[in-house]
């Protein structure tokens, strides 16, 4: 009899993925009174394990390996399907980062489940996962459900459920479990990682500052950088931009780069194009600076300053360094 | 070397779409080559011209994807092979990993399988990862360069771009990877090209032809319908001021005020 839901909690050296969170807090609401497990994949993983705890795990499933030290598809989609098998959970769930989507949809695919991706809203009808899901570029939303029998998959998009705050009072079991594949077994060898350092993830941001054609070079993102820097946000960019080869891809907002969702977006020269709309829309406050009062990102904003980025951009700079002293 | 680039057509994402009441979609007609596939279908090109192999385009789906295969044959892929059946009617991204898969073994001496990041129109990239899964093969996602690729001693060596950096990975051959746009720039059909991929027959293969199990293709999930997206709340607030002093220190209070800052 399957029942209880299981949460594979993302890290990366010894740091939990905060999406991750979010997914267990939606496990507890989907569980009812049933038991909500937590895996935890990785090496040296035990404060994972235990934060997993206190933000509402009753069990934490710990494989502590050194196959598992860096994510790879096999051993962690491996180790997660038998998982699966042995407890079998009526809803499994993760947050839609790139590991997560992986490691679900192939441990889904082992086991012959129904899968759920990206999805920004999660309900159980009749004891089947219903979810929506933004598509077409985040145009429409698509409600979509879980027919099939046995273990119901879902990832959960980075900051479209809240997460819990760690409760200290609470307690649960860990459980050591070990890695299904050795090292000879994995045909994939990590054999570097260069880390994103001293920037915040455009995913986790809850402040996102981006420039567009607007910035006119890749100097014209100074002005942008030191704004997200005294927000403590991260730096987004418009296609535009990136085609430009002002700035790496990896900034790139919208349809073909990100999808982000943070509580405040802060376009600086971006028109607003409805591939970059896309991207971040769902952002809770939207402000827009633009030369143009015409340009469509001021149909989106809350707020809307019209004037030049390189004048508005320090003005605010100045003015967030002055109220924080 | 073999290379097979999985492919297939999706609305254009610049046309407007509407839902109807009864929470359909009116597609439209104007289907491009999923945009993400660009990257992937030139890869293949690329990598078999390095290599003097052979690439094959390959897609599940009706002969609206007819175009999506055109468009890989005119940039330089050597054949195109078609999956459709019946049976595959209503399947969700398992039944289509399955012919996919399928395919490649009936096509047999597969040393890389690329897809695009994701498709455009249903906004998912699960089929990719279940594709690898049922091939047993490894899976490399996210690929922003093929550092090296040496067919004889079956190894691959990617950059992969995550959100806690760029990982280099090595992995043996047969793989399967997908591809995001830092891959490279997209190549364009040529005038020969498109009027070679028109005269070109593409063989359309069955569930039969691929021994695909009618159980195996069986949904799990089923789309219900479409809802418009909720409407942002009120309008834009343009701020005034005199000076850019003067409207930054009116918007970091509006800031304040709604508790984002």
């Amino acid at each position: 009899m399957s029942q209880g839901v299981l949460v594979w909690v993302e890290q990366f050296k010894g740091k939990p993925q905060a999406a991750s969170w979010e997914a267990l807090g939606q496990a507890r609401t989907l569980a009812g009174g049933g038991p909500v497990t937590a895996a935890v994949f990785g090496q040296g993983v035990e404060t994972v394990a235990q934060e997993a705890i206190r933000r509402g795990a009753d069990r934490v499933l710990v494989a502590d390996d050194a196959t598992l030290a860096d994510y790879r598809f096999e051993p962690f989609v491996a180790l997660l399907a038998q998982i699966v098998r042995e407890h079998q959970p009526a809803i499994v769930l993760a947050a839609a980062t790139i590991a997560g989507r992986e490691v679900l949809a192939g441990a889904a695919a082992e086991i012959g489940a129904g899968l759920l991706t990206d999805v920004t809203d999660l309900s159980l009808e009749g004891g089947k996962l219903q979810a929506v899901r933004p598509v077409l570029g985040g145009k429409v939303l698509s409600v979509e459900a879980i027919t099939g029998d046995g273990p119901q998959f879902a990832t959960l998009r980075p900051r479209a459920f809240p997460a819990p705050e760690p409760d200290p009072s609470r307690s649960g079991e860990i459980v050591a479990v070990a890695p299904v594949l050795a090292e000879d077994a994995i045909a994939s060898k990590v054999e570097a990682m260069q880390e994103v350092t001293g920037t915040i993830s455009l995913t986790d941001a809850t402040i996102i500052v981006s420039g567009g054609r607007g910035v006119g070079g890749p100097e014209g993102f100074d002005p942008v950088r030191e704004l997200a820097e005294a927000l403590g946000g991260a730096v987004g960019a418009s296609r535009a931009a990136v085609d430009a080869g002002w700035i790496p891809y990896e900034h790139q907002v919208g349809q073909t780069g990100k999808v982000v969702s943070p509580d405040l977006y802060i376009a600086a020269g971006i028109s607003g194009a409805i591939q970059h709309q896309a991207g971040m829309r769902t952002a809770k406050v939207i402000v827009a600076i633009n030369k143009d009062p015409e340009a469509p990102i001021f149909k989106l904003a809350r707020y809307g300053i019209v004037g030049d980025l390189f004048e508005v951009l320090p003005a605010l700079t100045a003015e967030v360094r002055k109220r924080l002293g | 070397m073999h290379v097979v680039v999985v492919t297939k057509n999706t609305p254009d994402t610049a046309a407007t779409v509407t839902v109807k009441g009864d929470g359909t979609i009116d597609w439209g007609d104007s289907l491009v080559v999923n945009p993400w596939d660009e990257y992937a279908i030139t890869e293949a090109v690329l990598l078999k011209e390095a290599h003097s192999g052979k690439a094959t385009v390959l897609t599940v789906g009706t002969d609206e994807h007819q175009e999506a295969l055109k468009h890989g044959l005119a940039i330089g892929c050597d054949q195109a092979i078609r999956v459709w059946d019946g049976a595959l009617d209503g399947c969700d991204s398992l039944g289509y990993a399955e012919a996919v898969a399928a395919a490649i073994r009936k096509l047999g001496d597969v040393d890389l399988v690329i897809f695009g990041r994701e498709l455009a129109d249903i906004a998912t990239d699960q089929h990719v990862y279940q594709v690898a899964r049922k091939l047993g093969w490894t899976m490399l996602g996210y690929v922003a360069k093929i550092q090296a690729l040496d067919v004889a001693a079956r190894s691959i060596t990617v950059n992969r771009l995550t959100e806690y950096g760029t990982q280099t990975v090595r992995s043996t051959l047969p793989a399967v990877i997908s591809v995001v746009k830092d891959i490279n720039e997209p190549k364009y059909p040529t005038f020969i090209g498109i009027r070679k991929a028109a005269k070109a027959e593409i063989p359309v293969w069955s569930a039969a032809d691929l021994g695909l199990d009618a159980a195996a293709l069986q949904p799990r999930t089923q789309q219900l319908r479409y809802q418009e997206l909720p409407k942002r709340e009120g309008t834009v607030e343009i701020i005034e001021g005199a000076t850019a002093q003067e409207k930054a220190a009116k918007l970091i209070d509006r800031l304040i005020e709604e508790k984002v800052l």
